[in-house]
C-alpha cells in the first residue's frame, strides 16, 4: 500500500511534466496542423542554455528564464525559418522537415557537447516527504506540480480570456475566415510556435533534473511519452493532454514500480496502440464540429 | 456621386482557364450593387479577389482611389473591406459572443467600445442575443449567415462584399437579413457588393444590378429598371 502510494503520488508529477509537453504539442498542431517531432530535440537546446546559463551564474532560477528565452526564440527561427516554407495542406512535409531538424539539432549537440550525461541539479530536494512513515512527492515534484499547473492556469487564461487568445484559436479554426476580419494569422503562427516551444522547454528543464542528465537525447523519451499523451488526450485538446498526462505518468511508475522499467515503454505503446484502435482521434478530441 | 471600389479590367483565373477575361466595374458610395449571374458567372471569384484572396492576373482594383494591389486580405479588412464568404461561415468552434468579439476586434481596440459594438449587434439580430453563449455548429443556417453579417458589420465596413447570402435559407430569414442590409447602408452609407443567385430578393434591395456572364459584364442597369424588363430579365437572368 505504502509502495503505491509512493508510486501514485510519484507518477502525478511525472504526469505533470508529460501533460505540459503534451500541451506544447497541442498548442503547434492547432496553430499550425504540424506534429512537430522536434520538439524534444528543440527543447533540449533550450536546457543546454538553462545548463550554460546556470553553471556560469550560479542561478538556477536566470536558467530557467534563459531556458523559456531560448524556447521561444528557436520557435521564432523555426517557424520563420524553416516550417513556413514547407507547403501547407497535407500534414506530412511538415512532419518529414520536422524530422530532419531534431537529426540536425541532436547532432549539432553532439558534436559540441560529446555524448555524456552531465548532471542537473534540482533546484530543490529531489528526496520525498515522510507522511506517516510513507514516502510521498519530493520538495523538488512539489514544485514541478506547482510550475506545471501555474503555466497550464495562465495558459488556459490565455486562451479562453483574452483577444491574443481569441485570435490565437480563431486562426488554428479557420484561418481564411480570421484574415477576412483583419486578423493577422501569420503573426498568430509565430506566436503559437513561441509559446509552443518555451513550454517544451520549460517541461524538459523540469524532467532532466530527475532523470540520468542532459545530453542531446535527454528529451527522446519524454517527446515520446507526451506524443502518447497528446494522442491519447486528442491532439486538438488541451484539457485532454492534462488528463492524458496524468494517465501516462500513472501508468509509467506502476509498471515501472510493479514490473519493472524495461517494461514501461512497452506499457504506453500498448496504450497509444490501444487509443488508434479502439478511438483514433483520442479520447477528449472534440465531436466534429465543422461541416464543410 | 463618387465610385468608392473600383474595377479596372480585372484578369482572373485558375491554372490556365480564365475566370474574367476583363472586367470594370465602379460601385459608388452608399449604394447597394447586386451582383447577378448564373453559377460559374465568375461572381464568387470577383469578390474572392477584392477582398485580396485570390491574386489578379492583371487590372487594378481600388478602393476610394488608393490601389489594393500587394495589401494583404488581413489589411484590406482594416481598411474597411468586409467579405461574408458564401457558406455562413462563422468560426463553428467559437461562440456568438466569440464570433463577434473577433470581428470587433481590429476596429474597436478597448474593451469597453467592443463590448458597445457587439450589444448594437445583438440589438439588431435579436435571435443571436438568446444564443450569444452557443457554439457556432450550433446555430441554425439562418442564425449562422445572421451571425456571419453581424461579425462584418461589428467592424464598421465601408464596402461589404456578400456572397450568396440567400443560400439554402428560407425566404422569410431572405428578407429579414436583406432588410437589415438596406438599413444599415441608408443609416450608415455602407456600400455593398451582393453576389445572388436569387435575382428577385436582391434587386429588391439594390440600387443597381450588374449581370455577369462568363467573367463579363453583360448589362448594369438600375435595379427597378432590371426587375421590370421582362426582355432583360429573359436574356441575361433566364426568367
Amino acid at each position: 500500500m505504502d509502495r503505491l502510494v509512493f508510486l501514485l503520488a510519484t507518477g502525478v508529477a511525472r504526469g505533470a511534466v508529460f501533460a505540459l509537453f503534451a500541451l506544447s504539442l497541442v498548442i503547434v498542431w492547432r496553430a499550425a496542423r504540424v506534429v512537430n517531432f522536434a520538439q524534444g530535440a528543440m527543447a533540449v537546446v533550450a536546457v543546454f542554455v538553462a545548463f550554460g546559463v546556470t553553471a556560469a551564474t550560479g542561478s538556477y532560477w536566470l536558467g530557467l528564464g534563459s531556458a523559456l528565452l531560448t524556447g521561444a526564440v528557436l520557435g521564432v527561427v523555426v517557424e520563420r525559418g524553416v516550417m513556413n516554407h514547407v507547403p501547407a495542406g497535407n500534414p506530412l512535409p511538415g512532419m518529414i522537415v520536422a524530422i530532419g531538424l531534431v537529426m540536425v539539432l541532436q547532432s549539432g549537440l553532439g558534436m559540441l557537447f560529446g555524448p555524456q550525461h552531465r548532471p542537473m541539479a534540482a533546484p530543490f530536494d529531489e528526496r520525498p516527504f515522510q507522511v506517516g512513515g510513507v514516502p510521498v512527492l519530493s520538495p523538488y515534484d512539489v514544485f514541478v506540480l506547482v510550475v506545471a499547473v501555474v503555466v497550464m492556469g495562465v495558459l488556459a487564461l490565455l486562451f479562453t480570456r483574452t483577444s491574443l487568445g481569441l485570435q490565437l484559436r480563431a486562426s488554428a479554426f479557420a484561418p481564411e475566415v480570421s484574415r477576412l476580419l483583419g486578423v493577422r494569422v501569420p503573426r498568430m503562427l509565430t506566436i503559437g510556435w513561441v509559446l509552443s516551444s518555451a513550454v517544451a522547454a520549460l517541461a524538459a528543464l523540469l524532467l532532466v533534473p530527475t532523470e540520468l542528465g542532459l545530453n542531446a537525447h535527454s528529451a527522446d523519451m519524454l517527446f515520446v511519452h507526451a506524443f502518447t499523451v497528446a494522442v491519447v488526450g486528442g491532439l486538438d485538446s488541451p484539457v485532454g493532454a492534462l488528463l492524458g498526462g496524468l494517465v501516462v505518468g500513472v501508468l509509467m511508475t506502476l509498471v515501472t514500480g510493479y514490473l519493472g522499467a524495461t517494461v514501461a515503454p512497452v506499457a504506453v505503446l500498448v496504450l497509444l496502440a490501444t487509443v488508434l484502435l479502439v478511438r483514433p482521434a483520442g479520447i477528449f478530441a472534440a465531436i466534429e464540429a465543422r461541416q464543410a | 456621386m463618387t465610385a468608392l471600389l473600383t474595377i479596372e479590367s480585372l484578369a482572373v483565373g485558375y491554372g490556365g482557364a480564365p475566370v474574367i477575361a476583363s472586367l470594370d466595374l465602379a460601385v459608388e458610395e452608399g449604394t447597394v450593387v447586386a451582383l447577378l449571374g448564373a453559377n460559374g458567372a465568375g461572381k464568387t471569384t470577383l469578390l474572392r479577389t477584392v477582398s485580396g484572396l485570390i491574386t489578379p492576373r492583371g487590372g487594378r482594383i481600388l478602393l476610394d482611389g488608393d490601389d489594393l494591389a500587394g495589401v494583404a486580405v488581413e489589411d484590406r479588412a482594416r481598411c474597411g473591406l468586409a467579405q461574408v464568404p458564401e457558406g455562413r461561415s462563422v468560426v463553428a468552434e467559437l461562440t456568438v459572443e466569440e464570433n463577434l468579439q473577433l470581428g470587433a476586434l481590429w476596429r474597436h481596440r478597448r474593451r469597453a467600445e467592443r463590448r458597445v459594438a457587439v450589444d448594437e449587434m445583438y440589438e439588431l439580430f435579436e435571435p443571436l442575443a438568446r444564443r450569444r453563449s452557443s457554439a457556432g455548429h450550433q446555430l441554425s443556417g439562418g442564425e449562422r449567415q445572421m451571425l456571419a453579417l453581424a461579425r462584418a458589420l461589428v467592424a464598421e465596413p465601408r464596402v461589404l462584399l456578400l456572397d450568396e447570402p440567400s443560400l439554402g435559407l428560407a425566404p422569410r430569414v431572405v428578407a429579414q437579413l436583406l432588410a437589415v442590409i438596406r438599413g444599415t447602408v441608408d443609416r450608415t452609407g455602407l456600400t455593398v457588393l451582393l453576389a445572388e443567385q436569387n435575382v428577385t430578393s436582391a434587386l429588391s434591395v439594390a440600387d443597381r444590378g450588374v449581370v455577369l456572364g462568363l467573367g463579363e459584364v453583360v448589362a448594369d442597369a438600375p435595379a427597378a429598371e432590371l426587375a421590370a424588363d421582362p426582355a432583360l430579365r429573359h436574356a441575361y437572368l433566364g426568367f
